[in-house]
């Protein structure tokens, strides 16, 4: 019975490393491919079944006068905000689930829990009902078209996020390591500051990592509020289409964009499994 | 000093009019059931939490009026709280840091309270890879390092294991004795009323957040002022029943009735509660018939809870012997040992009365 167990536990997880792993595959060998190889069948192997090229790969560096799309520009722009927005919504988002957690506001018959669900109910709407009122709110604000712009709607979409993840860390931290911290002569702002935020590493290094995935794969926004001086690599990658799909380009821009985020990942889980952090607070 | 002190959040009172002394260099013991509120107690001396009424003096201030971070009190929980970022000598120095004490003293004092908690050799270590016993004894070292007027322990044994809590609590004893050159007041909080007798300070025992009794050890043990008190003070509660004292005898129900003994003679005829502790209850051939109905095996004793038609009562066994359930079993009454009760529930006749 454990053998058989063991068996499927590993052929269902091999099935499924194959299931994530393949489209990467694919986009990488496509990525190395010109026009007549990717129309010309399905090959995989390089050398052997097509000719590798770095055409795809070139288009995304060359200048457009060159016929190029160089996505250096709004790869960078699209760091800057996402880091930004994540960074902001952090510590916003990180005082306000302290706050939510510890103390008890009531204002007629909202109360903490209302607050919470207000916070994640931004996240709720479609985007598209939110796009308008955005449009004219930047407008307004002559902020269309740029990146602080940008930046403040996406810590509108961000900080949800982290409130939410915050909210629950603070619960499942013991009331009792604050009320200690006073009783050792902190009062509220350094037992925040002194205890409470060094203990919260785990929980903050999660939620920045939420804010930067959905910070980063945002197209809608970034399409919407953008027109030509200021452009994120998702709107830039999507531009690439024109009347031929250029898979191969296409291909290499994908893995460019996801690299960050894996990247990012690697990093945060590290530190998760470090053990000393994520198992401090029982 | 705490004087008509009540917090009411919900419908129930947590703390109801509660007025109490503390002398410094005294230690007492807050001795009540789960959710009784002796902690509800502990953190409105502390200062975690404001009563809704009543005041509290301490060397002549108004220590209501002094948030918590000014007030000077230390407190160790049942739960094995410490900063989990900071190492052992971190922890313990915390708040002597938040004092901004000279590096040199501070040095001295972790030492010193380190040594007293028996944890040096650990100083670097982190809290999570220490035991929870040690982690407690962190805890209790933070809180002595930082020689408080006030010193509030809530259960702070009751979440280890059996062996630690034993050893943990004569070391209490010692801390505490050495401590009270300090002229500093403590304050435990416990469920166990064993654990109150050993540590043999002054017991205050609370129940549904009023103070039942106050007194030392010995006194409440031996004249509890309730039935409740009574209850709450013995471990296995002492046996609370209706009874009948009719012509010198007590009926506890129609077949179990006894004898009274020559000092109950006085108490006039009438409805009372008797109270008879289980230690008071021993196996007697010729004695009355009752039904096993849960037997436990407690260290070398064994408990026996028994029912004879509406009467029940536990009684402890001097010996490990396993009882089946329904099994009869004969038991007899220590005459010179039982306690009546009005039936609102006043101490009537205690066997140590003068």
């Amino acid at each position: 019975m454990p053998k058989l167990y063991t068996f499927l536990k590993y052929f269902f997880v091999v099935i499924w490393a194959c299931f994530v792993i393949a489209p990467f595959l694919w986009a990488i060998s496509t990525s190395f491919k010109d026009f007549n190889s990717v129309t010309g069948g399905a090959t995989y192997i390089p050398w052997l079944q097509f000719e590798p090229t770095l055409d795809g790969w070139s288009v995304l560096f060359k200048p457009g006068s060159q016929g190029g799309i160089n996505i250096i520009g709004p790869y960078f722009n699209s760091i800057f905000v996402t880091l930004t927005a994540s960074l902001i919504s952090i510590v916003l988002g990180t005082l306000a689930a302290y706050a939510l957690s510890r103390y008890t506001f009531k204002a007629g018959i909202v109360k903490n829990n209302d607050i919470t669900f207000f916070f994640i109910s931004q996240r709720i709407m479609p985007p598209v009902v939110l796009s308008i009122p955005f449009f004219i709110f930047l407008s307004s604000l002559g902020l269309l078209d740029s990146l602080a712009g940008l930046i403040l709607v996406y810590i509108v979409l961000l900080m949800p996020i982290a409130v939410w993840i915050m909210v629950d860390f603070f619960n499942r931290v013991p009331r009792e390591i604050d009320e200690t911290a006073l009783i050792d002569g902190c009062n509220p702002f350094q037992a925040f500051f002194k205890v409470v935020l060094p203990n919260s590493v785990p929980g903050m290094l999660v939620a920045g990592l939420f804010c930067i995935i959905f910070g980063w794969i945002d197209f809608f926004f970034a399409f919407i509020l953008t027109f030509t001086k200021v452009q994120l690599l998702p709107v830039k990658i999507v531009a690439l289409n024109s009347s031929i799909t250029p898979w191969w380009s296409l291909s290499a821009a994908a893995l460019v964009s996801v690299a960050p985020l894996i990247i990012v990942a690697f990093i945060v889980e590290r530190y998760l499994s470090k053990g000393n952090l994520s198992g401090a607070l029982k | 000093m705490l004087n008509h002190i009540s917090f009411k959040p919900t419908e129930e009172y947590h703390l109801n009019d509660i007025s109490l002394r503390f002398d410094p260099g005294k230690m007492y013991t807050i001795l009540g059931r789960t959710l009784s509120g002796k902690t509800t107690l502990l953190k409105t001396i502390a200062g975690l939490q404001t009563p809704d009424s009543g005041s509290i003096n301490f060397e002549d201030t108004d220590f209501l009026s002094i948030p918590v971070w000014k007030r000077n009190v230390a407190m160790v929980y049942q739960q094995f709280i410490n900063y989990p970022h900071l190492n052992v000598r971190d922890n313990v120095a915390f708040p002597l840091k938040q004092r901004k004490m000279d590096e040199n003293l501070i040095e001295k004092e972790v030492q010193e309270a380190m040594e007293k908690v028996g944890l040096i050799g650990f100083e670097s270590r982190k809290i999570q890879e220490l035991s929870g016993g040690q982690q407690q004894r962190v805890a209790l070292a933070r809180s002595l390092a930082k020689k408080a007027k006030i010193l509030l322990l809530d259960e702070p044994l009751v979440n280890l294991d059996y062996k630690l809590r034993e050893g943990l609590r004569e070391e209490f004893k010692k801390l505490f004795n050495v401590s009270d050159e300090s002229n500093s007041i403590l304050i435990y909080a416990s469920t166990d009323p064993l654990e109150a007798m050993q540590l043999n300070g002054d017991i205050i025992v609370i129940d549904e957040g009023k103070i039942l009794q106050t007194g030392t050890a010995k006194d409440v043990f031996e004249n509890p002022a309730t039935a409740k008190v009574a209850e709450i003070t013995n471990d296995p509660a002492m046996n609370i029943n209706k009874c009948l004292i009719q012509d010198n005898s007590l009926i506890m129900n129609d077949s179990v009735q006894i004898q009274i003994s020559d000092e109950l003679k006085s108490v006039p005829n009438g409805k009372y509660l008797v109270g008879i502790r289980a230690t008071d209850i021993y196996l007697d051939n010729q004695g009355f018939a009752f039904d096993v109905e849960i037997s436990e095996i407690s260290g070398s004793e064994t408990f026996l809870h028994l029912r004879n038609s509406n009467l029940k009562c536990v009684a402890t066994i001097e010996e490990v012997k396993t009882y089946n359930t329904n099994e009869v079993v004969k038991i007899n009454f220590d005459k010179s040992k039982i306690y009546l009760f009005e039936e609102s529930g006043e101490l009537r006749h205690s066997p140590y009365q003068q």
